[in-house]
């Protein structure tokens, strides 16, 4: 009904400005009534009429109660409306009354005249705001004198006429909007609230006041969402969110005069929580360490070069949480609290290792002090409790030691859960490839002109790498002579394989023929993990050369490089393992007899004493703990191997790096001044970062940690630092010395490969660690568990001992085989079940993306021709009646549409008239029959507007293009 | 809201905190950047327009490809010349910034890819975002052969409608799929 004004914003703009909000306000929605009623003569006749003589008469009452049905329009129209609505109706209403009254605002005028009808937004907020503060005086008077004067002077002058009216309507407002200014609010609370309030209530009535809360939902709603709109005028916003902000608070206080206070703490709290949220969010990702270096890396070598050093990051993240329980539950509660060094014979370097025990050869070697400290297993005493705090020590030591594995399964799995979110979504990986790489792939913070130079390489090279790959899918070759070649590749590296073991295994044999010899060279001693680092050093790349043959993608050829070396690594883990437990079981074998011959000697020991002293009475002192008979202890000896491996992978992957890439690169590049070939181009050339080998020796050396972190605490430790000095040192590394892969791919962006080889690395070193954990006995005088029949007992100690009886029996009935069976069959039947759950979902998800491809057929199909393709649609549209009364598609429809299609925040909500307008284009475009036009709307203007969601009848939304998702 | 240039407003402050995604420290901090770019006599004035030379001296926008397209689009001259507000620099960082959603972004990263401003991207706005992403110089240029390849692939991905451009929809379709379009579609100042 509105629209049939003329739209000059501007004049409207400088009226309203001039004025204070509540008056323009009021103005407006007299007018709004006015129109209602000229427009609708037969609705409402006698509040109409009782309306007029109010106006004229200059008392508000009639204007009050003109709002609340004035009011209703605005709401039912969309928001946007209303703000167009609210200066058009300004405007006469300035007309009427001449600004005699606030001549000070006058001069604002022309400033505000200028700028658009946002400024007017603000200014009356600020301006405004200020300007109502002084009127407030003269508008108690007014309002004080309204019903008097309002009778009385009935013939009274326009200019006091349209005071009275400001004055009682802006009282209104302010009673009603708790407005951020407190000052304004007291002050009507005070005079005009009372007045006008209880005005309200009796002039609402319960279906009046259940569509204003209706309403005010709306507007709160807008309000929370306002920022989501996409409009390009700030103006359009603000002036939206001032005029939703007004009617907001206005209605907030309506219903509910004592609960204002608290909602509007609720209000308060919940913008706190949000800031709060957000601030939290910033925090944790400024927290991301090293995200510039990774970005710097990646800039240069793309994403899979960067992903290797994302799952550094990642490996570091989790081994800083197993180091913070290893080091937080036992070892730092062991060098506290614990007995100190030298205290009892597990604590104490034996007499005959003490001379060269601080050799610097020796300590290499983990022997000597090192083995005889917290970061073995041998060091811990089988006390239960230590310390004041009664810190049970060995239990916690078993407790860290299933955690760590507890950790890892929990959090491995759950990062290839979420890893599979993102990548999988709905399965659409691939479907998009082209278009992500065009439409997302510049990052918006780069800064810096030399980083957006190597972006655009790196965005040249995935453009070409994508083409590439489309390529590849397409060409076709001889297939025989590729299925050769791979057999081929495959049977090479196979042998390979096996002569690795084998070497290995040959190796391990003599090592323990090594093992009772005493007069051993330095590569006697170290054969084992040398031949083992030398492996990892030749293989990989004699694998890689054997791959050349197979011609794969190099993203595929990446995960075959991977399996090939995973799998070397994995016999060569296992072999040496192998090895390991033959020594342990000779240890073990050896332990036996040590037992007695040091329980034996400490009899000599009392016996020789007594004899010596020949006092039967005095108790002889205690042995030095040095002198003891010790036992071979095999957890530390494991403990030591470990880490021994680890220390010597790291010096290894380390001097590879030096050796390989960085005196490799300097060769290159300074020999190439005076050398016959080109350097750089030709031979040795620049290294290649080498993902596939680094990414296996992380998981490999993870492994290694898992397994060997029971039997040394340290171990952990160690690997943090490694950890973090490589995430340095190779950053460093691989911008100083490797260039870029020629063919540079994108990593699988979910890094769940890796994640996969980690899983199973982390299960294939559980098993060896829970194995001796549940079988073999501990040493009986090393270690937390000594004296114990399995280390398990631990915790059956701890049941009987400290937690109450009932307990204990519910543990033993939970650990009956009866019990367990059954449960391990209910998992069982729940894997099943989900199983066949997730199937059936992604049938349903396939059916569902079937009859998106078919709607989206229709649709192209609608929009070429009216016809529609699909047999059982068309046959459907037949049995419609109103077939026929369909005008026929426009043909200019492809162009219109898209033109619909961008901007469709702006129209959404338009005013009812333009919703009509829109909708009448949409109809008319639509050939589809089942959209009867605008008479399937609901009546009433609220459902003009294209409310989301709610479109009459489903023809209407598939008339538009295809539909939002 | 007269005078702009000197001071925020405290209840313009808390407005524009309602209206964009941005704190209040991001809205002093642009308004103190914004400031900066003017000249001493614009301060003065209410409601400056910064001339696009200006804006795109900022550090943040100076090594954009897009840097003239995304003024254009956050403009609300007349003159299309590009000029930017102080709320147009406020929307436009507010569109870029952390916090805003998907659908926001999306909106603007079309506005930005279409550069004949007709409301889809065409084969034309496609190639001119092609030499934008991959830098002015020649050897980062993709061949025309395989601009072409590059422009059927996308259009046969994104193009659901087949109608040879991408609209609106189709383009949000296809990024809201994307995994790191809304952490890449990022500015800070």
């Amino acid at each position: 009904m509105y629209c049939t004004y003329p739209t000059t914003h501007v004049e409207s703009v400088t009226c309203g400005s001039r004025h204070s909000d509540g008056a323009v306000r009021y103005l407006s929605w007299v007018l709004v009534v006015e129109i209602e009623v000229d427009s609708d003569p037969s609705g409402s006749d006698d509040e109409g009429t009782q309306r007029r003589p109010n106006r004229r008469q200059g008392a508000g009452r009639g204007g009050a109660k003109g709002r609340g049905r004035g009011k209703k329009p605005p709401s039912e129209d969309e928001d946007e409306d209303e703000e167009d609505e609210a200066p058009r109706g300004r405007r006469p209403a300035n007309k009427k009354k001449p600004a005699k009254k606030h001549g000070g605002g006058d001069e604002d005028e022309s400033e505000d005249e200028a700028p658009k009808r946002k400024r007017k937004g603000a200014a009356n907020r600020k301006k405004g705001g200020k300007a109502q503060d002084s009127d407030e005086e003269d508008n108690d008077v007014g309002k004080g004198k309204k019903g008097k004067k309002g009778g009385g002077r009935k013939g009274g002058k326009e200019a006091e006429d349209s005071k009275g009216k400001k004055g009682d309507a802006k009282g209104k407002d302010k009673g009603k909007d708790n407005d951020k200014d407190k000052k304004k609010k007291k002050k009507d609370d005070s005079s005009s609230d009372s007045n006008s309030d209880s005005d309200e209530e009796e002039s609402l009535s319960e279906g009046e006041m259940a569509r204003l809360m209706e309403e005010v939902e709306e507007k709160k709603k807008l309000i929370a969402t306002i920022r989501n709109k996409p409009w390009r005028m700030k103006r359009r916003l603000l002036n939206l969110k001032e005029a939703q902000g007004f009617v907001d608070k206005f209605e907030g206080a309506l219903g509910k005069g004592k609960g204002r206070k608290w909602f509007a703490y609720k209000v308060m709290m919940k913008k706190k929580w949000i800031k709060f949220q957000r601030d939290f969010e910033n925090f944790r990702t400024a927290c991301i360490p090293w995200e510039r270096k990774i970005k710097e890396v990646e800039s240069h070598f793309g994403s899979s070069v960067a992903s290797y050093f994302i799952f550094l990051r990642w490996m570091y993240g989790m081994n800083l949480v197993l180091f913070g329980f290893t080091f937080g539950l036992v070892v730092i509660p062991e060098v506290l609290m614990g007995l100190p060094y030298g205290s009892i014979p597990r604590k104490t370097v034996p007499r005959a290792e003490q001379a060269t025990a601080q050799d610097y050869s020796v300590l290499m070697d983990f022997q000597g002090y090192c083995k005889y400290s917290v970061l073995f297993y041998g060091f811990y005493n089988n006390q239960r409790t230590i310390g004041l705090l009664k810190f049970r020590l060995p239990l916690s030591y078993l407790m860290v030691g299933i955690g760590t594995f507890g950790y890892s399964l929990m959090v491995v799995i759950r990062t290839m859960a979420k890893n599979a979110d993102v990548g999988g979504g709905d399965g659409d990986e691939g479907e998009f490839t082209f278009a992500w790489k065009m439409f997302t792939s510049w990052d918006y913070l780069i800064g810096n002109s030399e980083t957006a130079d190597n972006k655009y390489a790196s965005i040249t090279t995935s453009f070409k790498e994508s083409i590439v790959d489309e390529q590849e899918n397409q060409k076709d070759e001889n297939i025989h002579l590729r299925r050769f070649l791979r057999v081929m590749a495959n049977f090479l590296i196979t042998c390979s394989l096996g002569g690795s073991g084998y070497l290995i295994y040959f190796v391990v044999k003599r090592s323990q023929e090594f093992a009772n010899r005493t007069d051993l060279s330095w590569y006697e001693k170290n054969e084992l993990e040398l031949i083992m680092s030398l492996l990892g050093l030749v293989c990989p790349p004699l694998f890689e050369t054997i791959a050349e043959m197979e011609d794969y993608h190099p993203r595929i050829a990446l995960k075959w490089q991977l399996g090939r070396i995973f799998a070397l690594f994995l016999g060569n883990l296992y072999t040496f393992l192998f090895a390991l437990f033959d020594e342990v079981n000779t240890k073990l074998e050896e332990e036996d007899s040590i037992k007695n011959a040091s329980l034996w000697a400490m009899k000599e020991y009392y016996a020789n004493y007594t004899f010596m002293i020949n006092d039967t009475d005095s108790t002889p002192p205690p042995m030095n703990p040095a002198d003891i008979i010790r036992g071979p202890c095999w957890e530390t000896a494991v403990g030591i191997e470990f880490v021994k491996l680890t220390v010597s992978d790291i010096q290894v992957s380390y001097l590879t790096i030096l050796i390989g890439d960085f005196a490799r690169a300097v060769i290159v590049r300074f020999l190439n001044y005076c050398w016959c070939w080109d350097l750089e181009a030709g031979f040795p050339s620049y290294g290649e970062f080498d993902i596939s080998g680094n990414v296996l020796g992380l998981v490999f050396n993870q492994g290694m940690i898992w397994m060997g972190a029971f039997y040394a605490p340290g171990l952990v430790g160690i690997n943090v630092l490694r950890l973090l000095s490589s995430m340095y040192y190779q950053c460093w590394a691989v911008m100083a010395t490797n260039v870029p892969h020629e063919r540079v791919f994108k990593a699988s962006k979910s890094n769940n490969f890796y994640m996969g080889l980690l899983l199973l690395i982390l299960f294939l070193s559980l098993l060896p660690v829970v194995y001796t954990i549940m079988t073999l006995p501990p040493s009986f005088d090393c270690g937390p568990f000594s004296g114990k029949a399995k280390m398990f007992d631990v915790i059956m100690e701890t049941i009987d001992l400290d937690l109450p009886a009932f307990l204990g029996t519910i543990f033993s009935y939970a650990a009956n085989p009866g019990l367990i069976i059954p449960a391990v069959l209910l998992m069982v039947l729940a894997i099943y079940y989900l199983n066949s759950v997730s199937e059936a979902y992604q049938n349903a998800n396939m059916e569902l993306k079937k009859k998106m491809q078919m709607a989206r057929d229709e649709e192209k199909n609608r929009r070429n021709n009216t016809d529609s393709t699909n047999q059982v649609m068309k046959d459907l549209e037949d049995l419609l009646p109103n077939r026929s009364f369909m005008p026929p598609a426009p043909p200019s429809k492809p162009e219109k549409m898209p033109e619909l299609e961008a901007k469709p925040t702006k129209t959404k909500p338009g005013s009812a008239g333009r919703g009509v307008n829109l909708q009448r284009d949409v109809t008319l475009a639509s050939p589809n029959p089942n959209a009867r036009g605008p008479v399937s709307r609901p009546p009433g203007p609220r459902g003009a507007g294209p409310a989301p969601g709610a479109g009459p009848g489903p023809g209407r939304g598939r008339g538009r293009g295809p539909p939002p998702r | 809201m007269g005078t702009t240039a000197s001071q925020l407003g405290k209840d313009l402050l808390s407005e524009y905190q309602e209206l964009t995604f941005l704190t209040k420290q991001e809205i002093l901090l642009a308004h103190k950047r914004f400031t900066e770019l003017l000249t001493k006599d614009e301060k003065d004035l209410p409601n400056t327009r910064v001339p696009v030379e200006r804006i795109l001296t900022l550090p943040e926008l100076k090594s954009n490809p897009f840097r003239k397209r995304i003024c254009h689009v956050f403009s609300t001259s007349e003159y299309k010349d590009g000029s930017l507000t102080f709320e147009d620099f406020l929307d436009l960082l507010s569109a870029f910034s952390d916090s805003a959603t998907m659908e926001i972004k999306s909106h603007y990263a079309f506005r930005i890819f279409d550069f004949d401003d007709d409301g889809t991207l065409d084969c034309g706005d496609l190639e001119k975002l092609v030499n934008c992403l991959t830098g002015e110089t020649d050897d980062t240029r993709l061949t025309t052969e395989e601009m072409r390849q590059l422009i059927s692939n996308i259009l046969e991905e994104s193009d659901i409608d087949k109608d040879g451009t991408v609209n609106l929809s189709e383009f949000q379709h296809v990024i809201s799929r994307s995994p790191d379009f809304v952490s890449s579609f990022k500015i800070v100042l």
